[in-house]
């Protein structure tokens, strides 16, 4: 406890890192990509059916309220001590960050340009993924970006059950009495929130052309 | 069986509705340790989240930090207070403060942030101070982003307060983190159960409040 970084024991510990890292990103980033996947249809359906927006956005904000480690626990005896129980709660979260944004951005897109594209022929699926989805980029990655960082730093409450990928440093280290690996630990998730936030900036740049002007 | 006739079980126990280990003594200590993290949470992002939005100063540098603190992982920075300062309320409110800061900067900057330029530069033309600017047009027109603000930050105290029984503290966690060690499930589940409904009532009474607050500033 004397000594607050062990500059050894970091320095020898470069494979384990690795590997909760790997094990880390597996954690947070699927359900980012399954949350993405269910909000898309979801938003659109929501924007076509008005309707059911206000109860789906009930229910979604519901869910987000449920604390991670309750939602973990609970799960547990559906589907044991597993990366999934991990994974869906973290879906969930990502699903309720983002159907509002996807609602949104829809919602964004001005009437004279969904008209003018109805009269460039686009229609239906293609006004979809060629015209409205790409107007909707902007307001969606915002919530990618929110979804992502908090999965990134949520991750760490499963070491509780024991599928944490980093967290894991943060109940060992806690265990022993080791600064040192909890340390590393927070030190490892903020740099692969940033990491990851940082990407999607670019991702954004990358589907967004016309807005580097 | 299933979860709710665990919890149903266990919560039916006349036992658990007494002493020190239960479920009210239980759940007045979290809602102590959630609204004590609050209120000085608020108390340090609000006049600061004021600040910036009516000086438009350090903006860009308080937004980008709070975003970055988002990333913060709870538990390890909690972990890390009680091996510097020892168990007890300290490390769980520094935890706890650290999560609730930067929904309540980044929204309450963005309220006053929101207002309309043509809105204040009447408030000056009528001949008000900066301070009334503030207090008497920024502020009124901000409330609703806010209360959202302060929305996020209880949800998520109230959920992330269930992790200060894993630094031996009490709260509701206590059930779930004490029931994990000693595998007693039916104990597991109705902690569990118990913080989702007050993370669920939490923020059903923020949506109350944002109805109540809304209709007066529209004068309904």
């Amino acid at each position: 406890m004397s000594d607050w970084l062990d500059w050894d024991w970091l320095a020898s510990h470069g494979e384990l890192f690795a590997a909760l890292t790997g094990d880390h990103l597996y954690l947070s980033i699927l359900p980012v990509i399954g949350g993405l996947l269910i909000s898309l249809p979801l938003g659109l359906a929501c924007v076509r059916w008005p309707r059911i927006y206000p109860p789906v956005l009930g229910t979604t904000s519901v869910l987000y309220a449920l604390p991670s480690l309750a939602l973990f626990v609970l799960l547990i005896d559906f589907t044991g001590f597993e990366p999934l129980t991990v994974m869906i709660p973290l879906t969930i979260y990502t699903l309720s960050v983002l159907v509002p944004n996807v609602v949104d951005g829809l919602r964004s897109v001005p009437d004279p340009v969904r008209q003018a594209a109805t009269a460039m022929g686009f229609a239906g699926i293609r006004r979809l993924l060629q015209v409205e989805l790409p107007i909707a980029v902007p307001v969606i990655m915002a919530g990618l970006r929110v979804a992502t960082v908090a999965n990134i730093s949520l991750v760490s409450v499963g070491a509780i059950i024991g599928i944490g990928g980093l967290g894991q440093l943060f109940t060992e280290g806690f265990q022993r009495g080791f600064p040192t690996e909890i340390a590393a630990g927070v030190a490892l998730i903020v740099a692969l929130a940033v990491a990851a936030d940082a990407l999607l900036v670019i991702v954004q740049r990358v589907l967004t052309p016309w807005s580097r002007a | 069986m299933t979860i709710f006739e665990l919890t149903w079980r266990w919560m039916s126990d006349p036992e658990q509705w007494q002493g020190p280990d239960g479920i009210p003594a239980r759940l007045i200590e979290h809602l102590w340790y959630s609204a004590l993290a609050l209120a000085i949470a608020a108390a340090i992002a609000l006049p600061l989240g004021l600040f910036i939005g009516h000086t438009r100063r350090a903006a860009f540098l308080a937004v980008n930090s709070a975003n970055a603190a988002r990333a913060l992982p709870t538990l390890g920075l909690l972990m890390l207070v009680v091996l510097a300062a020892g168990v007890g309320l300290l490390p769980v409110l520094v935890a706890l403060i650290a999560l609730a800061i930067p929904p309540i900067l980044v929204n309450t900057y963005a309220g006053i942030r929101a207002v309309d330029a043509d809105v204040v530069d009447a408030s000056k033309g009528v001949g008000m101070t900066g301070m009334q600017v503030l207090t008497k047009v920024e502020m009124p027109l901000a409330v609703p982003l806010i209360l959202l603000g302060l929305r996020t930050a209880a949800i998520q105290i109230v959920s992330t307060a269930t992790i200060a029984a894993y630094v031996s503290l009490g709260g509701l966690g206590r059930f779930i983190v004490d029931g994990l060690a000693r595998r007693d499930y039916e104990l597991v589940a109705g902690g569990a159960v118990l913080v989702a409904l007050l993370a669920v009532v939490t923020q059903a009474a923020f949506v109350l409040l944002q109805r109540t607050t809304s209709a007066k500033v529209r004068g309904t």
